[in-house]
């Protein structure tokens, strides 16, 4: 089974391309298991949209 | 569709600058520039080059916002332009991580790689980007600022300038597992930060 260490770098890289059946799969078993790697990675979804909004802000006129 | 152009004198009122918006608008596009280049010079240049390419078209402007709006539209291309050609000409080069952040992630987690209580992520609700104020992103800003530098370029690269990896892959000479780890640190550091400093200050045991 994956430590929190190891499923937090696959939660990152699936971002960065699609995972195989199994990482996915052991992510999935591991987050099941483990709030504070679940909240990672909502955390994750959350910096994206945050970034984005910061990416408007910063190019938005009058400040 | 057409905008509808300036009549004469309005369009001096744009030039001239009077009440010094013109500078603060440069100052704004530089800073922009600088975050993502992180090379002041060639900001000024890409600040520059981006400011005559939109006066060039600045007769068709409605006014002011519709022209910083098609402003920093040209600046991001040219942003985006200089970091490819420094790809090309390799003029942009580091070693792997500059970070010292192994340490980052022996405090974060255990020696079995297991999250150490204290460090365990919170639940962040699912905060609406639209309602966070200006406080908030004046963190989110300093946590993004306080990134090693070669974690921070990747990331702005990846998330704001929005190249593939591939194209960051090239542009700053580094293998895809290299620039998985730079990401990976630096969501890892932007999380903590905005954690600490943020959704849970009280918890900031520093």
């Amino acid at each position: 089974m994956l430590n929190c260490h190891q499923n937090t770098r696959l939660i990152s890289e699936g971002r960065e391309r699609r995972l195989t059946f199994v990482e996915g799969v052991s992510v999935g078993a591991h987050n099941m298991m483990c709030s504070a790697c679940r909240n990672f990675s909502r955390q994750m979804d959350t910096l994206e949209k945050m970034m984005k909004a910061y990416k408007i802000r910063s190019e938005r006129i009058d400040e | 569709m057409t905008k509808p152009r300036f009549r004469e004198g309005e369009m001096d009122s744009q030039w001239t600058d009077n009440d010094g918006s013109l500078a603060a608008l440069r100052l704004q596009m530089l800073r922009f520039a600088v975050l993502q280049l992180k090379d002041e010079t060639l900001a000024e240049d890409v600040v520059q080059d981006a400011f005559i390419g939109a006066m060039k078209n600045a007769g068709s402007f409605a006014g002011r916002s519709a022209f910083k709006t098609w402003v920093f539209a040209i600046l991001k291309n040219k942003i985006a332009d200089s970091v490819r050609k420094k790809a090309r000409l390799k003029e942009i080069s580091f070693a792997v991580d500059d970070d010292t952040s192994g340490d980052l992630e022996a405090h974060l987690f255990k020696r079995n790689g297991f999250w150490k209580v204290e460090e365990r992520p919170a639940d962040w609700g699912d905060p609406e980007t639209n309602v966070l104020g200006k406080d908030f992103w004046r963190v989110f800003e300093t946590c993004l600022d306080k990134l090693p530098d070669q974690q921070g370029r990747v990331f702005m690269m990846r998330e704001f300038v929005d190249l593939n990896g591939h194209e960051i892959c090239s542009a700053v000479g580094i293998t895809t597992s290299n620039l998985n780890v730079l990401l990976y640190r630096a969501r890892l550091r932007l999380r903590e930060c905005l954690e600490n400093n943020w959704f849970k200050p009280g918890d900031c045991t520093c």
